[in-house]
């Protein structure tokens, strides 16, 4: 079987992702980053390849996430996308008609909007962690609930405590008055949700029309309580896809079989063996003028294989690339 | 006396070209760097904006170099940019800096104004002056001429980084141009090798318009080489701001192509009155991109810029109107470039699948 691979690479998860041809999730891994990407690109490949025992032929990669040009030059991909048009795409191709895409992360959060399948108009947070998974992680350790939990006690609230949600600082001192005064830890779980989801909402959705279908994605959409406070919030019913914690590496995927119908040709995937090779980054400053740039490399066996960081471009490698303007599938030389 | 001034884009050509015409020793301040802005950041009030922060850097790294005597601009209006000039001066001192703070005013506040400041340090007779300046104008104008041509040309080039090479060495040519005959010759020549530069200008290229406040669109340290950036993925860049036309604003032949007259009339559904800044004209160039088929706009400016903070409160319904997507971008101390590059990756994304949906629509 012919597959596509996906690789999204966040500050706290990375997803890989493996599509059939027509876009059906084949299988997919779900890690921790633990701030070391490498590792976990090549754990992640080295599960994927044991999900998948050798029964797909890999003929297009994508990468995406803050780490997607790093990741890209691991496995070998054949085209790099930011996260917003990833996680577009894949809702796209999961959710029928989707015209609002709510994503937290875990340390950013978007919202995106799409009509007849195209963005039309986005916004992300990366500003403030009120309003993101990192947010809760930190608040389910505070509370010793684990976060897989978090959900079920959110559930468990017949209504939520009013908690601050403008900012992180001002929502944990809250939290932490609501408690001392005998709040039941349910209702404070699903004050804490409710108080996210009005942050989020202030803060990127700012009063543009959110029409339904509404998909909710991204690792945050494991928690029930947020599905339902959105719900609450907005007033209609939000769909959260059946793999929503790896939309991203899927949108990767469906971008890399798009690329491949631009530009056909063999993928540059360097197979799961990738995970076994040594990479190694180094820094050097640059020194070609005052701004004295941290350039970062990236090597296997003294030979280097891409550098970035600098403000000029000019220790980066092939990341420069022309718009394809046309429809795809058009014949090009009509179009003029 | 040594002569120092703040840095963006290329005033440092501008200025040092008018000050040697009037026989002023100068030295510009070492190009704005990180060190520049964590200078600035550390005596500036945390609420200023950017601007000044760099304005203050660039001040002390150039004293620290020999510089005595800053010029500064002035102004009116509601940008806290006309008293910076003051404020600059009063943080120095408190810093414990010793200089002379020359200001100069626009001429629009009185001609006297703009011209006494220039005539004490100078030495030089109002005639003279106004030698220095009618002879200068041209050369500062053909600096913003070279740097349009620039991003109309770079998203054509065949070979990246031919456009920014050719650039260089025009501007180095106009550097040491002096009398008219020689700027206007330098400009021709400039112009020549930038068209040059090998293209292929029958490919599509998508259009993008860059509006907002003037330091954040001309000074390429804070706004992350955004038009670099863009042109060399393929996206043909138009900035509404141009040095010449700012301090000339009621210039009847502006670089950007409109004149502020132009753009407060054509603003006027949505914002009546002048609010100082860019405020007014980053509105009316929305309308402008949109009505000449530009595919979006990006609109920059400082972090608490009264007059740009306006205009994104109502470029949204100019967005909406004009059936043209826009990206906003506040621009604060953030040295990291990602945040910048992934929602820029993302806008063009949106704009190449518009492109490509009105394409299948009309054939």
């Amino acid at each position: 079987m012919q597959g596509f691979l996906g690789v999204d690479v966040g500050s706290v998860s990375t997803n890989l992702a493996m599509l059939d041809a027509d876009g059906g999730v084949i299988s997919y891994v779900y890690l921790r980053t633990q701030g070391q990407p490498i590792m976990a690109v090549q754990q992640g490949l080295m599960e994927l390849e044991a999900k998948l025992d050798g029964s797909v032929d890999v003929i297009g990669v994508g990468t995406t996430g803050s780490a997607r040009y790093l990741t890209s030059v691991v496995v070998g991909g054949d085209i790099v996308k930011n996260e917003i048009t990833a996680h577009a795409v894949a809702a796209g191709h999961v959710v029928p008609g989707v015209r609002v895409v709510l994503e937290i992360g875990g340390q950013d959060s978007k919202i995106i909007f799409l009509r007849d399948g195209i963005v039309v108009d986005f916004a992300m947070n990366t500003v403030c962690a009120a309003g993101t998974g990192s947010f809760l992680d930190h608040q389910s350790a505070r509370l010793g609930i684990p976060i897989e939990d978090f959900g079920r006690y959110a559930l468990g609230a017949e209504k939520g405590a009013l908690i601050a949600g403008r900012c992180s600082v001002f929502a944990e001192s809250d939290m932490v008055h609501k408690q001392q005064v005998g709040y039941k830890l349910e209702e404070i779980i699903y004050g804490l949700c409710q108080a996210l989801v009005r942050n989020y909402l202030n803060n990127l959705a700012k009063g543009r029309d959110l029409a339904g279908p509404i998909a909710f994605q991204g690792g945050v959409a494991a928690n029930a309580g947020m599905k339902k406070a959105f719900e609450e919030a907005i007033n209609q019913e939000v769909q959260v896809p059946e793999h929503f914690s790896v939309m991203g590496a899927i949108g990767a995927a469906l971008l890399a079989k798009e690329e491949k119908l631009l530009e056909p040709g063999p993928s540059a995937f360097k197979g799961f063996g990738a995970a076994k090779i040594d990479y190694r980054t180094s820094s050097f400053a640059c020194g070609g003028c005052e701004n004295n740039c941290e350039i970062i490399k990236i090597v296997v066996d003294d030979e280097t294989l891409a550098r970035w960081g600098g403000r000029c471009g000019k220790w980066e490698v092939d990341i420069i690339r022309r718009q394809h303007l046309e429809p795809i599938g058009a014949d090009c030389s009509k179009c003029g | 006396m040594l002569m120092t001034f703040p840095q963006m884009g290329h005033v440092e050509q501008l200025i040092g070209d008018i000050l040697e015409r009037l026989d002023i020793d100068y030295m510009p301040p070492p190009r704005t760097t990180a060190k520049t802005l964590a200078l600035g950041t550390k005596h500036a009030p945390e609420f200023s904006c950017l601007p000044l922060k760099l304005n203050i850097g660039n001040f002390i790294e150039a004293m620290e170099a020999g510089a005595d005597t800053l010029l500064m601009a002035g102004g009116k209006g509601p940008c806290r940019f006309g008293y910076y000039a003051e404020l600059e001066g009063r943080v120095l001192r408190d810093a414990g800096y010793d200089f002379t703070m020359v200001t100069i005013e626009p001429p629009s506040m009185g001609i006297a104004k703009f011209v006494r400041p220039i005539k004490r340090i100078s030495g030089k007779s109002t005639r003279q002056i106004w030698r220095a300046l009618k002879e200068g104008f041209p050369k500062a104008r053909g600096f913003d001429m070279l740097e349009k041509r620039v991003l109309e040309t770079r998203c054509f080039e065949l070979k990246l980084g031919e456009t920014t090479k050719a650039h260089k060495e025009a501007m180095a040519t106009l550097v040491k141009a002096k009398t008219p005959a020689e700027v206007e010759g330098a400009i021709e020549a400039g112009m020549r090798l930038i068209d040059a530069v090998p293209c292929d200008r029958e490919q599509p290229v998508l259009k993008i318009g860059i509006v907002g406040e003037f330091f954040i669109l001309l000074e390429p340290f804070v706004n992350f080489d955004i038009e670099e950036w863009l042109g060399n993925r393929g996206v043909l860049v138009s900035r509404s701001v141009y040095i010449t036309d700012w301090i000339g604003p009621t210039s009847k032949n502006p670089v950007a192509g409109t004149s502020d007259a132009e753009l407060t009339e054509l603003a006027r559904p949505y914002l009546g009155h002048f609010v100082g800044g860019e405020g007014v004209p980053s509105v009316a160039h929305t309308m402008l991109y949109a009505n000449e088929g530009f595919d979006g706009v990006v609109h920059m400016f400082p972090f608490t810029c009264m007059p740009d903070t306006i205009a994104k409160a109502i470029i949204p319904r100019v967005s909406r109107d004009y059936d043209i997507p826009v990206i906003h971008f506040t621009i604060d101390e953030q040295t990291g470039k990602a945040g910048v590059v992934t929602r820029l990756e993302a806008f063009v994304d949106l704009l190449v699948s518009r492109r490509r949906a009105k394409r299948a629509v009309n054939g």
